[in-house]
């Protein structure tokens, strides 16, 4: 039974087990992507569709009209009249289980509907004002700007460093090189949690608190990356080097004009890390930045839920733009998280 | 050993210099007004109007620059005071944790021009800005007084056909009421409470709570006991909805206005401060009204409260903080900016005056009218309580421990227990 | 382009002199502490540095935070957190979240464990199969690795709601919608729920490159003597696959006991505090509440990293047994 598991087929005509295992692949499919998906329909969605229940997929909007006498367009309802004739009303506003509403044709008689007895008129209609309107009501595009930033700054100072501590501890022999290299390792154990108040007290003594750079410092030396990047540099053969010391060459321009671009595809791994890491950061920066024109897109999404736990469409709309950044990385650079995974993962 | 940034990006480059410059400009207080900071949160409108002010400030003081952030209430709460406590901060802040925060406020007396009007119209609040009992420094004052209180869908008991309790209505007589209504109309709660220590306080102290024994500490008595009993049983029973103190761990904040103004609820225990707020979300969606504190055996008593302007002693500028609040505190801009924003006084020659809103629609002013008459009937326990510098230590802990009652965990007697020991403890650690 | 390699070259001839300095101080390997220094830099002051401050916060009390204004308390903060009329009833303890979240922690990671290794394992299994478009698969359960945590949680949150898409499908069968994050259990259910829809693609692709270095004569040789497909599971892939399994595991419990931030968006920590978990005990404890118990925050992280470390060197152990076993093939 167990077969399917274990072996790979290799037989033009399809087994049994190979149904099996595209029936799992795509269940996986839907399970993984499907909740994104749903997110994504649901931002499109009018504040008045997301309260309809039960929910879409597509997002649609009820039709409305503009009727004489009132400022704002009525939504419209069919309803069956005691002849069984269905009409298009509007309905001027609804209370408990009584709606009060008005033909558009006759707006002066008012009729009073029970709310059971009444379907809405749905078209569909992209709610684009969701997106367009987060950028005008909430300073989205400071946040925005200040997670590319912490993003991308951060990266670049990991790279930059990391890189020299790997090259540092794969192609010299120091006294002392053992013991840098456990105390790098040895981060990695440490929780994060642990040092979460004392390693507030030194930010704030460096004068770094509500600063993005107070994010970007201690985030730099990460661990996995000097060990992704030692592993990689020890397969660089040692003869390049000597060979450059002998024409003379500094040791920085060793590690700059050799080592670096043949490191380069650990370097794009870490990189993507890196990224990753940065842009889904969010309990040190909650406790770092508190002045909101500082947040990031995590930390704003965060606050706004719960202001706005109402107000369901401009959150949606905010998450799908702060998850559309990694999305597009993912689309490219699939295939280099994965081996840069997989190279990891032996270790 | 900081690292070079990389020039390579323009973006980054600019980024930096006005990183740095603003440092800079902070840092040095070389002009002859230096700019203050002003950290501001706002239920309504308060942070705009108060740009408003700004303004007039600025024109009529030429050279003042002022600036405003507006930050969510969350913040005020949370970040702003470890904020002080690291030694950072604005130069003023509003904040509604009044006494709690006093340790770190700037005594302003000494750079102000005319104390006695300062006294003569804030008297009454101003030591709960306080840090010790008994001192007389001044340290800001009250923005508005607010008072907790009831809010109601009027349009509700009407289709329900329910007549609404009278202004001596007892809490049960409310619960009733607002229980058949919500069968009526299939509302999905008769009432709910912010998840807040200080709403649960009103409704405690009208249940008998005396929250201080003889020696003036905190304590947990039967009157306390009573109210949690009945809080939790009416979510039990269906009464309230668990969304609002069921939904969160922790004791973070939670109000019910959203439900409020959706119909999913008859009434809520909320405050004068939302009284903007109401009007600009509900509109015309169905009639609304502000209530007496329902009543219990001891008393029928709201919680007295109100946001405040304070100077922070991290500020670099003092006499510019002071200059600008004494600005604000004056009668007209004073008046002005209680009649925009909708809220109560305390200033007590506007309070005299009487403040006309004209913002306000008719619910919103009734409603005020409502708030203000109210304040007759908080029980002076209520104000000992909004005055006293640890009273968060009572009201964290309920809504931790009155919410894991709520959702089954523990007990109402162990939750009681519980606060009391939370309470303790923290005023233990706080006095320390 | 060109902007980028001129301004590599500006780099390059900015450091270059600092290094040929060194290089003429520090002599020939020296020079590897020239290159080291700024990330241990970074590290001391950012973890090792906090770590002995930290020490300093557990044993003193108050509510400062400069370390200069807390007065000495000793254990204090220690024997409150641990102090417990009767360990089997938790509501005796002084600090009854505190046990709880411990509690909540350990059930959570024991089933994160078990479960997230199961689907990992099966999902790898699959993907190991000769299918089509292989790396499209392996890239679906890779997604939602990538999401932040708050974006999982708001995902799942608007999933979950009253009104949601879970409550339409309970209603379309014909049964009452729920409140799903309002009930105890199944507020920790979705939880374990999430947090491996959120990280199975991981570990998926650890055991997946596990599989994938299996030499492929193994199997011949097996299905040569016709050897059961189970046996073939059990001696065969499972032992191979032991190191990685065992990397996996590791990873697992280590980010289980840490998780923090996709349930606190997700829960909060309720109802009541059925999935408060430890690291959210701490934050709630030294940084949300008005009174920041920075002692007690301290004194709980401290434990925390303890057991960890615990833990970890246990995998070490474990590990060697593993790498033993392979060895005796």
């Amino acid at each position: 039974m167990l077969n399917f598991l274990l072996r790979r087929r290799g037989r033009s005509r399809l087994h049994w087990t190979d149904w099996a295992s595209y029936a799992y692949l795509l269940l996986g499919l839907l399970v993984m992507f499907g909740p994104v998906l749903w997110l994504v329909m649901s931002s499109f969605k009018t504040e008045s569709a997301l309260s309809q229940f039960p929910p879409t997929f597509l997002p649609y909007s009820q039709k409305t009209a503009m009727v004489a006498g009132h400022e704002q367009p009525l939504p419209l309802f069919t309803v069956k009249d005691e002849q069984g004739r269905s009409r298009e009303l509007a309905q001027v506003r609804r209370i408990g289980i009584v709606a009060t509403m008005v033909d558009p044709k006759q707006p002066d008689t008012e009729i009073r509907v029970g709310i059971n007895e009444r379907k809405p008129v749905n078209e569909l209609k992209f709610a684009s004002g969701n997106y367009t309107e987060l950028f005008g009501k909430f300073a989205f595009g400071t946040y925005l700007w200040n997670s590319v930033f912490i993003t991308v700054v951060a990266t670049l100072i990991t790279l930059l460093i990391n890189s020299m501590a790997a090259f540092a501890l794969s192609k010299y022999q120091f006294t002392g090189q053992k013991t840098v290299f456990v105390m790098i390792i040895a981060t990695l154990m440490i929780p994060p949690t642990i040092i979460l108040v004392p390693a507030f007290l030194v930010v704030s003594g460096m004068g770094l608190l509500n600063n993005l750079w107070g994010v970007i410092l201690p985030a730099v030396a990460t661990p996995t990356g000097v060990f992704l990047l030692r592993q990689y540099m020890l397969t660089i053969p040692d003869e390049l080097l000597e060979a450059a010391r002998m024409d003379n060459a500094s040791e920085w321009r060793i590690y700059w004009k050799i080592v670096l671009p043949l490191a380069a595809p650990a370097m794009a791994v870490l990189a993507i890390f890196s990224f990753m890491w940065r842009w889904n950061d969010f309990l040190w920066p909650l406790i770092v930045l508190s002045k909101s024109e500082h947040f990031t897109l995590q930390l704003a999404l965060n606050s706004f839920q719960g202001e706005l736990n109402t107000q369901w469409h401009y959150l949606l709309a905010m998450t799908v733009i702060t998850l559309v950044p990694i999305t597009i990385v993912f689309t490219f650079l699939q295939k280099y998280i994965a081996t840069g995974i997989a190279g990891a993962g032996v270790k | 050993m900081r690292f070079q940034p990389f020039r390579r990006m323009r973006p980054l480059q600019s980024a930096l210099s006005v990183g740095l410059l603003s440092l800079a400009a902070t840092a040095w207080p070389g002009a002859a007004f230096a700019d203050i900071r002003v950290m501001c949160y706002q239920d309504g409108n308060e942070c705009d109007v108060t740009a408003d002010l700004i303004k007039r400030y600025e024109t009529q003081n030429p050279g003042a620059k002022v600036t405003l952030d507006t930050v969510p209430y969350k913040t005020v709460v949370e970040q702003l005071p470890i904020q002080l406590a690291a030694g950072q901060g604005p130069d003023i802040a509003r904040v509604a944790e009044v006494g709690g925060l006093s340790k770190n406020y700037l005594d302003i007396g000494p750079y102000l021009k005319d104390r006695k009007y300062w006294e003569a119209s804030f008297g009454s609040t101003l030591p709960w800005m306080r840090p010790k009992a008994g001192e007389t420094g001044i340290y800001g004052f009250l923005s508005q007084m607010t008072m907790t209180g009831p809010f109601v869908n009027k349009t509700l008991f009407e289709q329900a056909k329910v007549p609404m309790p009278g202004p001596k209505a007892t809490w049960d007589e409310w619960v009733e009421a607002c229980r058949k209504v919500a069968k009526a109309t299939q509302t999905p709660a008769a009432i709910a409470w912010d998840r807040s220590g200080h709403r649960f306080a009103g409704p405690a102290i009208s249940f008998g709570a005396k929250i201080f024994d003889a020696s003036g500490n905190l304590t947990m008595d039967d009157g306390y006991k009573t109210a949690v009993r009945k809080f939790v049983g009416w979510h039990k029973d269906g009464t309230m909805i668990k969304d609002i103190w069921g939904g969160s761990g922790g004791s973070s904040y939670a109000d019910t206005v959203g439900e409020f103004k959706n119909g999913r609820v008859v009434m809520v225990l909320s405050g004068s401060w939302q009284i903007n707020r109401m009007q600009k979300e509900i509109g015309n969606a169905f009639d609304w009204v502000a209530v007496p504190n329902p009543c219990g055996p001891a008393a029928c008593s709201g919680m007295p409260g109100g946001a405040a302007w304070v100077a922070l002693k991290t500020t670099k500028s003092p006499k510019e903080v002071a200059q600008f609040l004494d600005f604000m505190a004056q009668e007209a801009n004073y008046a002005e900016w209680v009649s925009r924003t909708s809220n109560i006084p305390s200033h007590a020659g506007v309070a005299k005056k009487g403040v006309t809103y004209p913002n306000a629609g008719p619910a919103a002013q009734a409603a005020l009218s409502v708030f203000s008459s109210g304040t007759g009937t908080v029980s002076p326990v209520a104000y000992q309580l909004q005055g006293y510098k640890y009273n968060r230590a009572l009201m964290l802990p309920t809504v931790t421990r009155v919410t894991q009652s709520i959702v089954g965990e523990i007990s109402v007697d162990e939750a009681v227990t519980k606060i009391g020991t939370d309470m303790a403890e923290a005023v233990k650690q706080a006095e320390k | 382009m060109s902007v980028i390699s001129s301004a590599l070259g500006f780099c390059f001839n900015l450091f270059e002199p600092v290094f040929r300095l060194g290089q003429k101080w520090l002599g020939g390997s020296r020079i590897g502490w020239l290159f080291v220094v700024p990330n241990l830099l970074v590290i001391s002051v950012f973890s090792f540095l906090p770590i002995a401050v930290n020490l300093v916060y557990a044993v003193t009390g108050g509510v400062n935070l400069l370390p200069t204004e807390r007065p000495f308390t000793g254990a204090d903060n220690f024997s409150i957190l641990l102090q417990c009329r009767d360990y089997t009833d938790l509501q005796t303890c002084r600090t009854d979240i505190f046990w709880r979240a411990i509690f909540n922690t350990v059930k959570f990671s024991l089933a994160q464990v078990a479960l997230m290794l199961f689907f990992s394992l099966v999902t790898a299994l699959v993907l190991n199969r000769k299918i089509i478009g292989r790396g499209f698969w392996r890239g679906v359960f890779f997604y939602p690795v990538l999401l932040s945590p708050v974006v999982v949680a708001l995902i799942w949150k608007w999933l979950l709601q009253s009104q949601g898409v879970f409550n339409a499908g309970l209603v379309a069968m014909g049964s009452q919608p729920m409140e799903w994050l309002l009930d105890s259990s199944w507020a920790f259910f979705w939880v374990v729920v999430v947090s491996i829809w959120a990280h199975m693609g991981f570990y998926t692709l650890i055991l997946l490159a596990g599989l994938q270095a299996i030499p492929r004569d193994v199997y011949e040789a097996a299905e040569m003597d016709a050897a059961k497909p189970f046996r073939v599971l059990s001696r065969i892939t499972l032992p191979l696959l032991m190191p990685n399994l065992i990397v996996v595991l590791v990873l697992v419990m280590i980010r289980a006991v840490q998780t923090f931030d996709e349930v606190f968006v997700l829960t909060g920590g309720g109802p009541g505090s059925a999935t408060t978990f430890i690291v959210q005990y701490i934050y709630q404890t030294g940084f949300a509440e008005q009174i920041h118990l920075y002692g007690l925050a301290a004194a709980a992280s401290l434990m925390l990293a303890i057991g960890l470390m615990a833990l970890t060197l246990a995998q070490l152990r474990l590990s060697k047994a593993g790498e033993a076993g392979k060895t005796r093939k």
